[in-house]
Parts: structure tokens; sequence; C-alpha cells
């Protein structure tokens, strides 16, 4: 069997020395500039030391370029990829097709991952970017375990799924916190909370609490439940999915550590044999559950849930 | 403002500048009804829904008949049709696409609506007839994807509604293909194709039609600190709220005109025809009054007055004059009643008798001050005398909807002009 790669979304360069630790083999950094919803930031002299003990330690890190990019951005976009190619990073990982034309119009040799996050639901859309350029493709939270595994029987590209944590749900350009503040009469908020990664929105009809913040990309909305696969992962790893994500935005350092490290069990298991994944994927799991805050529920997100329309 | 450099918008005629370059107005349809009344009120295009392949699954859709009836009608205005082909499709969508894009070609449709490249490959394929332009599903925000879509051989790209216009004017400078933008109609406030709070909070996957508006419920916000949730709202505040007011750009067409923007889309397959009538006869008349004379444009009040008769909710113009304000969103309120109803269609004037055949769509009675518009009249009001029903009954009140009713008006009207009422 193949493993599947397992790629984290490091806070720091510090994280990122107990993540390999912990076992991770790949790693996704960047900036708010061009990338959505990073667990960290990671400036260019960031990415240059990370890259360097990352491949130091023989494993592979990206860059998240996956921002919906306004003129005034694009502008930026080559001088950012030119000194990517320099630091060597992995791949770039983006959504907007601006990326495949810089690519294209520049000749920068990094391979691109295709990630537009709820868009990416069909394997013809993963081979298209792949003839674009992508060597890979992020598939959409929202698929089902059966969407999932015929993408990946007909792809022509790697394929990734998220296995671990939030995912976003909503993101519009508008700084609705500030708007909702401003509204308010309560101009000292708007500054206060700008940074603020500590609030959600309650829907008290469903009981469930929706984590919110804001940045230069506006404001993001996540998911009441984190996704947790651990004792989920036969069928993925029966079908050799080629990477494996936990994501750590709006987590704890430590947190990410510990659930790394219990993937990083289960997979080793499983490729041993499938009977000693089964022998402690609960024990995995019990473990995920004692270091999961107690706002966030797990579940396993659409893995096992039809959507209609 | 400076003329651009690719695109050729006015000339000097007779001392007079005059615009070449007129936009097509591109107006909603979610039945034929709805679609002949937007062409015979003035749309250059309507966009439709097929059974297939598009969101709204609600919005009412065509059958392949009803479509193909839709581009006979249009026909005879020099009308074009487009439908919506716009879903992300899931694996188990992808069958039956090629067979379906055919039938649409065949029908005489003159393009179609995609977001998914698996939809736009395959029309390239099998139906090269049809045009394609990109859905504002894909968020398009940026010149060098514009150029992006241009070459892999698009006909025209639908921009994200959070472009403004200077950004709309640089994707015009460096790129030669049709950019459709919005003019007016509800917005999403999520960048399009990026909301999946339905998905979410009713298993109903918004990106193949099936948003529920969660966007626009209450949400109480919180904080968390050290461990315990605060309120970050007290008595007397509003709920947190996402909702946007609608767009309406009314008064920037001038600008949206000079910018060389091709077509300007109205929003909204499952608004009623008086509201798509409204609309579309209100941009009509100042897309035409500015193109003909745009040195001595102004805009009039009573074009103003005469739109807001069909809005149910607050306007604003979101991103195109920059970035919105808090100011441009609703708190506390959803939406208000509209100021008018819809009570009548004509379908016959006898201009001996001076009798009015209409067909019924709201109640009401003799008495009444009722207003008449059209594209062939201009707006006017009067009070109804006496109403018969067809046999020549008297009646004390239209009731019925649907019911053919017939009174006197001195005024002269034609078929398919429409009868309006204050609401009290
Ligand atoms: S919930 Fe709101 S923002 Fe999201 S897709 Fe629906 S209308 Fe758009």
């Amino acid at each position: 069997m193949k493993k599947p790669e397992l790629l984290v979304t490091p806070k720091s360069v510090e994280h990122i020395r107990a993540l390999i630790q912990a076992g991770a083999d790949a790693f996704l950094i960047g900036e708010q500039q061009f990338g959505l919803r990073l667990a960290g930031e990671f400036n260019i002299e960031q990415i240059t030391e990370a890259t360097k003990f990352i491949h130091h330690s023989g494993k592979k890190v990206y860059v998240a370029m996956n921002a919906i990019y306004h003129n005034d951005r694009v502008d930026r976009l080559a001088s950012y990829m030119q000194k990517l190619s320099e630091i060597g990073v992995d791949a770039i990982v983006f959504g907007d097709p601006a990326v495949v034309m810089i690519k294209r119009e520049t000749g920068i040799p990094i391979p691109l991952h295709w990630n537009p996050e709820t868009i990416a639901t069909n394997w013809f859309q993963a081979n298209y970017w792949g003839k674009r350029g992508a060597t890979r493709a992020v598939l959409a939270r929202e698929l089902s375990m059966d969407e999932i595994i015929e993408i990946k029987e007909n792809a022509e590209v790697e394929i990734q799924v998220q296995v671990h944590g939030m995912t976003c749900m909503f993101q519009s350009k508008r700084p609705l916190l500030g708007h909702y503040f401003m509204y308010e009469g309560k101009a000292m908020e708007v500054e206060n909370r700008k940074h603020a990664r500590n609030m959600y929105l309650h829907d008290k009809e469903r009981n469930s609490k929706y984590p919110i913040y804001e940045d230069l990309n506006g404001t993001h909305i996540f998911s009441p439940n984190d996704v947790c696969m651990i004792d989920e992962l036969e069928e993925l790893l029966e079908a050799e999915i080629d990477a494996f994500k936990i994501e750590g935005v709006l987590q704890s350092e430590d947190y990410v550590i510990a659930v790394t490290k219990c993937y990083r069990q289960a997979i080793d298991a499983y490729a041993e044999s499938p009977d000693a994944y089964f022998d402690i994927k609960e024990e995995l799991l019990a473990k995920i559950e004692e270091i999961q805050p107690k706002l966030r529920p797990l579940d396993t997100g659409f893995f096992f849930k039809e959507t209609v329309y | 403002m400076t003329l651009l450099q690719n695109d050729h918008i006015s000339e000097i005629h007779d001392g007079k500048r005059v615009i070449v370059k007129k936009p097509e107005l591109l107006a909603p349809a979610g039945n034929l009804e709805k679609l002949k009344i937007a062409v015979h009120y003035g749309a250059d295009a309507v966009f439709i829904g097929g059974q297939e392949f598009g969101l709204r699954s609600n919005a009412g859709n065509f059958s392949i008949e009803e479509i193909h009836e839709g581009v006979k009608f249009a026909r005879k205005y020099g009308a074009r049709i487009y439908v919506t082909t716009n879903i992300f499709a899931h694996n188990e969508n992808m069958t039956g696409l090629e067979a379906y894009l055919r039938a649409l070609e065949n029908a005489g449709a003159a393009g179609i609506i995609v977001a998914d490249p698996l939809i736009i490959e395959a029309c390239k394929q099998v139906a090269p007839k049809l045009e394609i332009h990109l859905s504002t599903q894909q968020s398009l925000t940026n010149w060098k994807a514009v150029q992006y879509w241009k070459e892999e051989g698009l006909h025209r790209v639908v921009l994200a509604r959070e472009t403004s216009a200077e950004e709309i004017k640089r994707m015009k400078e460096n790129v030669d293909i049709e950019i459709e933008s919005f003019i007016h109609g509800a917005l999403c406030i999520a960048y399009s194709g990026r909301c999946v709070l339905s998905n979410h909070m009713t298993a109903r996957d918004s990106n193949r039609g099936g948003c529920c508006q969660s966007c626009r419920w209450d949400y109480d916000l919180y904080a968390v600190e050290d461990g315990e949730s605060k309120p970050l709202f007290e008595e007397g505040n509003e709920a947190f709220a996402m909702s946007p007011k609608d767009l309406k750009l009314i008064e920037s067409i001038p600008k949206i005109i000079e910018l060389g923007i091709d077509s300007l889309k109205v929003e909204g397959r499952m608004k009623s025809i008086h509201y798509i009538a409204t609309v579309v006869s209100v941009y009509r008349k100042v897309i035409d009054a500015y193109c003909a004379d745009p040195d001595h444009f102004k805009i009039k009040q009573e074009w103003l007055e005469e739109l807001d008769k069909c809005a149910n909710r607050e306007t604003a113009s979101a991103y195109f004059e920059g970035a919105p304000g808090y100011e441009q969103q609703m708190f506390g309120e959803h939406g208000k009643q509209t100021k008018y109803d819809f009570v009548g269609m004509v379908l016959e004037y006898d201009e001996e008798t001076k009798m009015v055949t209409l067909q019924q769509r709201n109640y009401f009675k003799p008495g009444d001050e009722v207003e008449f518009f059209g594209p062939e009249i201009e707006n006017f009001t009067v009070v109804i005398d006496e109403v018969w029903d067809e046999d020549g009954e008297s009646l004390d009140a239209a009731r019925h909807p649907l019911q053919i009713v017939r009174f006197k008006c001195g005024h002269k009207l034609y078929p398919h002009n429409m009868m309006r009422k204050e609401m009290r």
C-alpha cells in the first residue's frame, strides 16, 4: 500500500519542528496577502527558514496562493512566485486562474496544487486543471466518501482530502464584524477586535457555534464541528488518496501536534496491516476526544452525509 | 471620463456625441410569460434556467420545448436567450450533459452561462454554436483571470459582484472580451461559489441550487475569553446579520456605458412579471436616453420613483462605486412590502368604445385609483369606473385571479400594458 502524505498547517517555524517529530510529511504555509485562512503567518524570510528546515528533514513544503485576487494583488503575484521558486518550495496552492497565467508567462517551474475549496467537486475539473499545470487537486470538503473515491479513480492528478479540523463555510469580501460594530455605534470594538480570532456566531435554532474572523481577504465563517476521520480512514487508505490534510486553523499548536501523532500512528498501522489499524482506531479517537475543545464537537463532515438541492 | 483604448464607445454625429456601443440589457425570466414580458418591455436578452445543470432549482425552469418557443418569440424582437447551466457538478451530475447541450443549441439558445469547466469543455465539443459565458459563480475578480478565460475561448465573462468600476476599467483595457456586470437585484454577501452555509445548516448544496439564504438569518455574536463565552451584544442591540441591501445601479448607468461594459444584468428569475416589466422598462429608458445624448443626460426623478414601485428591499450600489460600508447592510429588518400591487394586464383595447379588456392579477374595485404603464405609453393614473365581467355583468370588485374583466379608460392602451395600484 502507498502511504498518503500527511499534510499539516503549522503556526510557526517552532511548530514545524514539533510537527516533524509528530510525523507530518508536508506543510502548508504562507501569508494572508496571498493565501486563505492560514493557521499561521509566514513572510518570505520565514518561508525561507521553514523551507530549509523542512527540506533538511526530507519533508515537503507548499505555499498557499489560493486567495481570490483583485487587480491590485495580481501585480504582486509574479515577484512572489519568483521568490518562492528561488527558495525552492515544492508547490504553490492556487485557486485563481491568474496564477496559472503567470506561471505560463514567466515559466516559473513550480508545480501547482489546485485548491478553490468549495468548487472542486468532480474529477473532470481535477483533470482539467491538471492539463493546465496542476499536479494535485484538493477536493471540496462538501463531498461524500463515494464521490471522493470516484474522483480518485478517475483522476490523473494527485488527490488531497481534508481528514481533520474545521472547514470554511463562507467568505465575504465585506468586513462583516466591523460593520456590525459600526452599526451598533461601537467604533472601539472595530479596532479592538480586528485581529481577534476568538469570536463565534451562535445559531440558536440549531444550537451551533460558527467561528468567525476578519482579515485582509474579508470575513470568514467556519463549520460548527471539527471533522475527525481518525476511525474512518479505511476507505480513503484503500482508495490510495494521495494526501490527508489536518487543518490547524483556529486550533492550538499542541492540539495540532497531538492530532498529527494520532494520524501518523493510524496510517503506519494500516500500512502494516488493516487489523493493526482496527485494533488501535478506537483508542486514537478517544485520545482526540480527550483533547477536543469543549465548544467544538467532532463529526465526519460530509463524508457520510448526503446533501440535496 | 476618458474613453478606453480598445473599445470604441462614442462618435460625434452632426456635432453631437452619441454612444455607438450600446450595452445589452439582460433580464431574468423564470417562465415563458416572464420571458415574453421582459422582451416586450425592452430587454435585449433574457437569461433563463433549463431543467438541468442550473442553480435555482425552484426558480421555475424551462423545458426544451419552452426554450424553443421563447427563442422564437425573442427573435421577433431581435432579442437573445441565454440558458444558465451554472452548477458545479458532482460526479452524479455528469451524465446527460452532452445531449442536453445539443438540445439547447438546437432550440436556438444564443449561449449558456457556465461555471464548471466540465460544462465549458463539453459545450465546446458538442454544441459549438452556443456562446459560452462564464458565470459569476466563478467569482472572477481580476484582469489576469479574465485573460485566462479569454484564452480558453469564452465569449463573455460575468464578473464577481465584488468588482469596482476602477477594476472593470482595467479589465476592459487589458483584455478584449465581453464583460457582463450586475446592475440590479439581490446579491450574495459571500463571494459567489464560496458559500456553503446551506450545506452545513440544512444539508442543501448551495452550489447546485440549494441555497436557502442562511446568510439572511439572525445570529448572536460571542467571544471566548478564558474559556468562557461572552456576549458581544447588549440589551437593545440588533442581532448580528449579514443581509446585504439589494443592488441598484441606475444612477451609475452613464459610467457603466462609458466603461464599455457589454451587458448589464438584472438579477431575479424568481421575480414577478410586474417586477421584471418595471425594472426592464426603467433601465431601457435610462440606457436609451444616455446613448442618444450622453453629454446632456440627466437622470429623471420619475425613473427613480418608478423603479421603487416594485422594490421590496432597500437598495445600494454594493462594490461598483467602491467598498460598501455598514449602511449597505440590513440589521433588524427583513425586507418590506412593495408599495404597489400588480392588479391587471391589458389584453385588448378598443379605441372606439374606449373599452379595456384586462386580466385580473390582484383584487381591485370600482373607485380605485390605478396606474398604467407599458413600453408604448407614458405612465398615467385613472380612477376606475364601472367594471364588468365577460358576460357584461356589472361587478362590485374584481376578485378572481386571472378573471377577464372590462372597464372604460380614456387613454389609449396596448396589450401587455400593466395596471398597478398603490397599497394603503
Ligand atoms: S446563504 Fe447567502 S451568501 Fe450564501 S449562497 Fe446563499 S444567498 Fe449567497
